[in-house]
């Protein structure tokens, strides 16, 4: 399969920090692919810079056959580059319905349509509601965004996200802050999306990464120290030492497979 | 055109559009007593804050719609009126020639200075526009060929033909409310527009429009030009009201003071900017009658308005109307 999304080299430092360090990585079409490490390894940084958001100091990116390193964040997204944020990103004065139908409008061509009232264009609002009712929030359509709760709001999100139809979804933390409940319904969803799009997921929630991810791969200090197959990785040695803040023989040992990640999940189940 | 929008059925919206009829019902009327007491002094004054409530209007479609603080508008209103001064210096005072030409310089003008101010924010957005209205007024001090600082006379108004006569100031007066009414409708159209939607979408999360795809520098671009477009046809009206242009007209004082309309009768509600600039300039002349020191008291009463009534006189006003 050949990878829809493709990162060579990248390299970025903060002054002294380096935050990411002769970086590969490949999405493919329709796999999951979960990037994970301990807080401060460089996971936001690399969506960052894979979004456009942040200018590598080195390394390209790939987005279809297409290098995209060189182009602003309008325009990767509008070459299929969806992405949602750690802390969520919506328009807390628009109701829930404009804030994905305004994620129609940027993808449905023109904005230059200076007369007509946008508010009620089915064109753009009959899409709108359908995603909406996708992650289930059909019934808060006409609530302004900022009366949403926590996990509403990432819904919501990934809502927008999803009505663009992208090549590629980039999501921070989906889960972070989001009740059990709703997160079940958040991991059936991201399940559902694997047939139509590539996943970049950066989680905490190891459960969630295991269960849903094709692929891991593990940052640390801005390098990737593994990557492969969920089971491999979660063998692999260097990430077992990595998690645990130490290298002696002591991570090795069956009593330690219990490695913990930010004290509430574990590599097993 | 069929369906009624249905940010009409929020009550805000019905207030809104109760008060923007209140506004210009109430400008017709003054225009009527004006005339009917035949007072040409008072229908000048009114002309004059018709004139300057369109480029307040323009500016609130900036800084109040797009979020650009432009502190530098007064160019835009300069270049308006030195067009029509200048073309007339030379013969050429047919209006069907010399507005177009106006209005496009500037439109070229607000091109030119929002293609590069926009590439800052903030307070460096501001600094930035006042700078170039201040080149812009240097500009118009150096024209000695047109009367450097000192102004030019307008010795002929724009000519439309024998069906629409400036000369009379009744014409030149309803022309410019009609201007100003038919603006109105354009702005508050665009507004709710999908152009108008990515406008006020950006100004609150510029970031998540970009990661949705939004080029969203171009479209305050375009929203800058038609302010700027706007402001130089009220810098044209201006010129055929005073028949007179000076470097005066683009002082960075007159943009601060087209802010201070936009601010006074509500940020972003286009109709507010309308209130705004009628309330400062009859304010402006009550005051300066009574007292040379108008000011001292012209300033607190700006301050505790946009103290007072965050939202301004329209922000006020529908709060004594709807105590909730
Ligand atoms: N804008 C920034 N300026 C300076 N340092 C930053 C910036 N963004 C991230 N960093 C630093 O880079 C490192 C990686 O951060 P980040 O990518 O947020 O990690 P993660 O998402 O894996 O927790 C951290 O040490 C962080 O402090
Ligand atoms: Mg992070």
């Amino acid at each position: 399969m050949t990878a829809v999304l493709l990162a060579r080299g990248l390299a970025k430092s903060f002054g002294a920090v380096v935050a990411a360090a002769d970086l590969d990585l490949e999405l493919r079409a329709n796999e999951i692919h979960a990037v994970i490490g301990p807080n401060g390894a460089g996971k936001t940084t690399l969506l960052g810079l894979l979004a456009g958001e942040l200018r590598p100091d080195a390394g390209r990116i790939v987005l279809a056959g297409r290098d995209i390193t060189p182009l602003p964040v309008h325009a990767r997204a509008a070459l299929g580059l969806g992405r949602t944020f750690q802390v969520s990103s919506v328009l807390p004065s628009f109701t829930v319905l404009e804030n994905v139908a305004i994620a129609v409008q940027a993808r449905a061509g023109s904005s230059f349509r200076f007369l007509r009232a946008a508010e009620t264009d089915e064109s753009l609002n009959g899409p709108a509601r359908s995603s909406l009712d996708k992650v289930g929030l059909g019934a808060l359509a006409d609530r302004p965004a900022s009366t949403l709760a926590h996990g509403e709001r990432r819904l919501l999100e990934l809502a927008m996200a999803l009505v663009q139809r992208p090549r590629v979804l980039l999501l921070d933390e989906p889960l972070a802050g989001v009740a059990p409940a709703e997160a079940e319904q958040l991991l059936a969803l991201l399940e559902s999306l694997r047939s139509e799009m590539g996943i970049l997921l950066v989680e905490h929630d190891m459960d969630a990464v295991f269960r849903l991810a094709d692929r891991v791969t593990v940052l640390v200090h801005g390098r990737v120290i593994a990557s492969g197959a969920p089971a491999e990785v979660r063998r692999d040695p260097a990430v077992r030492s990595a998690y645990l803040g130490e290298d002696d023989e002591g991570a090795f040992d069956d009593r330690t497979d219990q490695l913990r990640v930010t004290g509430r999940a574990s590599f097993r189940r | 055109m069929t369906a009624r929008p249905r940010q009409r059925s929020r009550p805000a919206a019905r207030a809104e559009a109760i008060l923007a009829s209140a506004v210009f019902t109430a400008i017709a009327a003054l225009l009527v007593i004006a005339d009917f007491l035949d007072q040409p002094f008072y229908l000048k004054l009114l002309t004059r804050a018709l004139v300057l409530a369109l480029a307040a209007l323009a500016l609130d479609l900036a800084v109040g719609i797009a979020g650009l603080v432009s502190l530098g508008h007064a160019a835009f209103l300069g270049v308006g009126a030195y067009v029509i001064g200048i073309s007339a210096e030379h013969g050429m005072t047919n209006g069907w020639v010399q507005w177009p030409l106006a209005v496009a310089a500037a439109a070229s003008a607000a091109l030119v200075v929002g293609g590069l101010s926009l590439r800052t924010r903030g307070v460096q957005f501001i600094m930035i526009t006042l700078a170039f209205g201040q080149m812009f007024f240097y500009l118009a001090n150096s024209l000695s060929r047109y009367g450097g600082d000192d102004g030019l006379t307008i010795w002929t108004r724009s000519q439309f033909g024998t069906w629409l006569s400036l000369s009379d100031r009744r014409t030149l007066a309803w022309l410019s409310l009609s201007i100003l009414l038919a603006a109105y409708l354009f702005l508050r159209k665009l507004r709710w527009s999908r152009f108008g939607r990515v406008l006020r979408a950006a100004k609150e999360n510029e970031r998540r429009m970009a990661a949705l795809g939004f080029a969203v520098g171009r479209f305050r671009l375009v929203a800058f030009v038609i302010s700027g477009a706007l402001t130089g046809l009220a810098g044209v009206l201006l010129a055929n009201l005073t028949e007179f242009v000076a470097p005066a007209y683009l002082s960075w004082h007159r943009s601060g003071e087209l802010l201070a309309m936009v601010v006074l009768g509500g940020l972003g509600t286009l109709h507010g900017a309308v209130l705004g600039a009628f309330v400062f300039v009859l304010l402006e002349e009550v005051l300066a009658r009574l007292t040379t020191h108008w000011a001292l008291l012209f300033g607190p009463f700006l301050v505790l308005v946009v103290l007072a009534g965050r939202g301004g006189l329209v922000g006020l006003v529908q709060r004594i109307d709807a105590p909730r």
